[in-house]
């Protein structure tokens, strides 16, 4: 009893804790089956199954042979699984003279996306961050003709451009389109890292400025460590539509260095002969696999870089 | 000898004029405050001190060296940045080493200096930690270290307290000014909106406005003499009353404004004395007294309570004087309520007086 208040808080604990009355209380439940929930779920069922039947008639399709394709059921599932399309797509499917698939295409895409990419993205990333922290007079003049360029249809300079890369002796060679690439990629590269970088605070900059850094000192000891994720986004960009083109694949190249993209256009498109639809399957597959792997596997990275870099000034 | 001198300072972006013919000697081991609202130029003046701005005209020497043309990191200074600035992907040591590395000072050398700054600072157990981990507090120490391993002559500090917590910031206020006493010969500006920071840390205070100073002197002075209208309402809060008014001088001094008389005589009258003509006078609330306390004040009057403001240590009353808005301050257990009638009065030597027309003390 010596304690009498302590007993009076308890009291008056027990007293709250009873003064709940009949009705509502506590969390509102959730119903698994409300109208709402079957709405939304149904109609991303929907829009799932339709955006993935034609991956799935293709992977199908793909793996049967031609009698049963004959046979005309499209999305029956095949009877005798065979790989033989996916081996003559790779290997052996004839485009225009050369008889070796799409393996010469995909070697010549790998030589001119990765030269293309690491360029526009070094430079771009120099250009963004020069235009960001350091505004030299003009930059702004810089910048808009550099926004520019990115609204100006591509069909607009295809000829000019063939003109300059005879000129310059690289018309028809790797290097010529891996720098039209390198510079189509520039404009929308250049804003994504401007664009990352001004939202970099300002007072780091300083503050490194301060510290005695230079130029490239604050590039690549300050400014690209914090910068992962836009280089991962800015990659991702460059690969898909680098590996994904066609138009300056087919101008700028000759039959030997096409890349994997007229290639496959060539084997689909032939006209002689049967038309064998699986080998066409597995060879569009085939050409679109490298897209899809890097925004898996870099889409996960994306995720944790973004998660890394949230370290707030 | 003065440790960092302004001669002549413009600096205007395009068309608009940010800071004009700015002139400022501080003297070597001075703490300088750089008070004023912001847009005032302050933190841009810091930055022209500093060389991350370029200065349109006139001339910055620091330690007796023209360095207007030099480079941040040649000019011995150390600067600290509101937001903290750290490196994020680099450990605290990291973040201490990165200047002397660019100096290419030798490892021993940098050793020893981060190892005096750690100490100085109570930041060891954080050397191998990155800024992320650190609460703010913390943040901010290391980034006055980084301005310490320096080893440099003049320390800029840009608010480097209004992103803490009250709490915080009155901690690291007295450990700033504490470094200052054990850094001798060390001279810090320190730019600040915060009037408590400028009364608390500086030797002397500059209060700018519209990229100009309007008073540089002592926190005393500016406090008890403030040099026009502007310096007087923008220092002490609760803020000083104002009455508009005439000075006649016929024979003493008097302030008069409605009914409203107060006997100047006692008024110390800076330079040519009393000038007759409409003025506004001036008194901080915490210079007028209540009750008994103002039986012996020269001035005295009646005024009903309007409201109250408890403040714990303090309370704040609003009253009128004539018409006229009256705030003053009481003891925190003073019983008051809404309509009381209270005797208030004070002491006119302790009032500014500022012209109406040029806003300057009179």
């Amino acid at each position: 009893m010596a304690e009498a208040g302590l007993i009076d808080h308890t009291d008056a604990a027990a007293g709250i804790r009873s003064r709940a009355l009949e009705g509502p209380r506590g969390a509102r439940p959730r119903r698994v089956l409300s109208r709402r929930n079957i709405i939304l779920y149904g109609t991303l069922f929907v829009v799932a199954v339709y955006y993935l039947l034609p991956l799935y008639v293709m992977i199908v399709t793909s793996l049967k042979g031609m009698p049963e394709i004959r046979l005309g059921n499209v999305f029956s599932p095949p009877v005798e699984i065979t790989f033989e399309p996916w081996v003559k797509a790779w290997a052996t499917a004839c485009t225009g003279l050369n008889c070796d698939g799409l393996s010469r295409g995909f070697w010549n895409s790998v030589r001119i996306t990765i030269p293309s990419v690491v360029l526009s993205i070094a430079i771009a990333s120099v250009n963004g961050y020069a235009l960001a922290n350091w505004r030299f007079k003009g930059a702004n003049l810089f910048f808009t003709i550099l926004i520019v360029g990115a609204f100006i249809p591509y069909q607009v300079m295809l000829y000019p451009i063939v003109i300059i890369l005879r000129e310059m002796g690289i018309y028809g060679t790797l290097t010529g389109l891996v720098l039209v690439h390198s510079i189509f990629g520039m404009p929308i590269l250049t804003l994504l890292f401007r664009n990352y970088f001004t939202s970099v605070p300002e007072e780091l900059f300083k503050a490194a400025r301060v510290d005695g850094a230079g130029f490239w000192g604050i590039y690549f000891k300050i400014m690209l460590p914090m910068s992962l994720p836009i280089f991962v986004v800015a990659m991702i960009l460059q690969v898909t539509g680098i590996w994904n083109d066609f138009l300056f694949g087919v101008v700028y190249t000759k039959p030997d260095i096409y890349p994997m993209t007229v290639q496959l256009n060539n084997i689909v498109n032939s006209v002689q002969g049967v038309k064998e639809y699986n080998v066409n399957m597995a060879a569009t597959l085939l050409t679109g696999l490298v897209p899809l792997v890097v925004y898996f596997v870099s889409g996960k990275l994306f995720v944790r870089g973004i998660a890394a870099g949230a370290v707030k000034g | 000898m003065a440790s960092v001198s302004v001669r002549n300072l413009d600096l205007s972006f395009g068309d608009v004029k940010v800071l004009q013919n700015l002139n400022l000697d501080i003297e070597k081991g001075e703490f300088l405050v750089l008070l004023g609202s912001s847009g005032c130029g302050k933190s841009t003046l810091l930055n022209c001190i500093a060389g991350l701005l370029d200065i349109t005209d006139g001339q910055i020497f620091i330690s007796e060296h023209n360095v207007t043309w030099e480079q941040p990191k040649d000019r011995g200074i150390g600067m600290v940045f509101q937001s903290y600035a750290l490196y994020p992907q680099m450990t605290v040591e990291g973040n201490l080493a990165f200047g002397l590395k660019n100096a290419r000072v030798p490892k021993d050398e940098i050793k020893k200096r981060i190892a005096r700054a750690a100490q100085l600072l109570h930041i060891e157990p954080l050397l191998k930690r990155k800024p992320a981990q650190l609460s703010g507090g913390q943040r901010q120490r290391v980034a006055i270290g980084r301005a310490l391993v320096r080893d440099v002559d003049v320390f800029l500090f840009d608010e480097p307290l209004s992103n803490l917590d009250a709490k915080l910031r009155a901690e690291l206020r007295v450990e700033i000014k504490r470094l200052h006493q054990q850094l001798e010969n060390t001279t810090m500006i320190y730019v600040t909106h915060d009037q408590i920071e400028a009364m608390t840390l500086a030797d002397r205070i500059a209060i700018m406005r519209a990229g100009a100073i309007q008073q540089l002197a002592d926190p005393a002075t500016i406090y008890n003499k403030p040099y026009n209208k502007y310096v007087a309402g923008f220092i002490g809060s609760p803020s000083i009353n104002f009455f508009d008014g005439t000075l006649e001088a016929a024979s003493d001094p008097v302030f008069e404004a409605g009914e409203t008389k107060i006997d100047l005589s006692r008024y110390a009258f800076s330079g040519n004395g009393p000038k007759p003509g409409p003025v506004t006078f001036g008194i901080r609330p915490e210079h007028i007294f209540m009750d008994k306390a103002a039986v012996d004040e020269p001035f005295r009057a009646d005024v009903e309570v309007d409201v109250v403001e408890p403040m714990g240590a303090d309370t704040l009353v609003w009253s009128k004087l004539n018409g006229h808005e009256l705030r003053f301050r009481v003891d925190g257990q003073t019983p008051l309520r809404k309509g009381d009638r209270v005797k208030v009065g004070f002491d006119p030597a302790r009032a500014s007086i500022f012209d109406a027309e040029t806003e300057m003390r009179l």
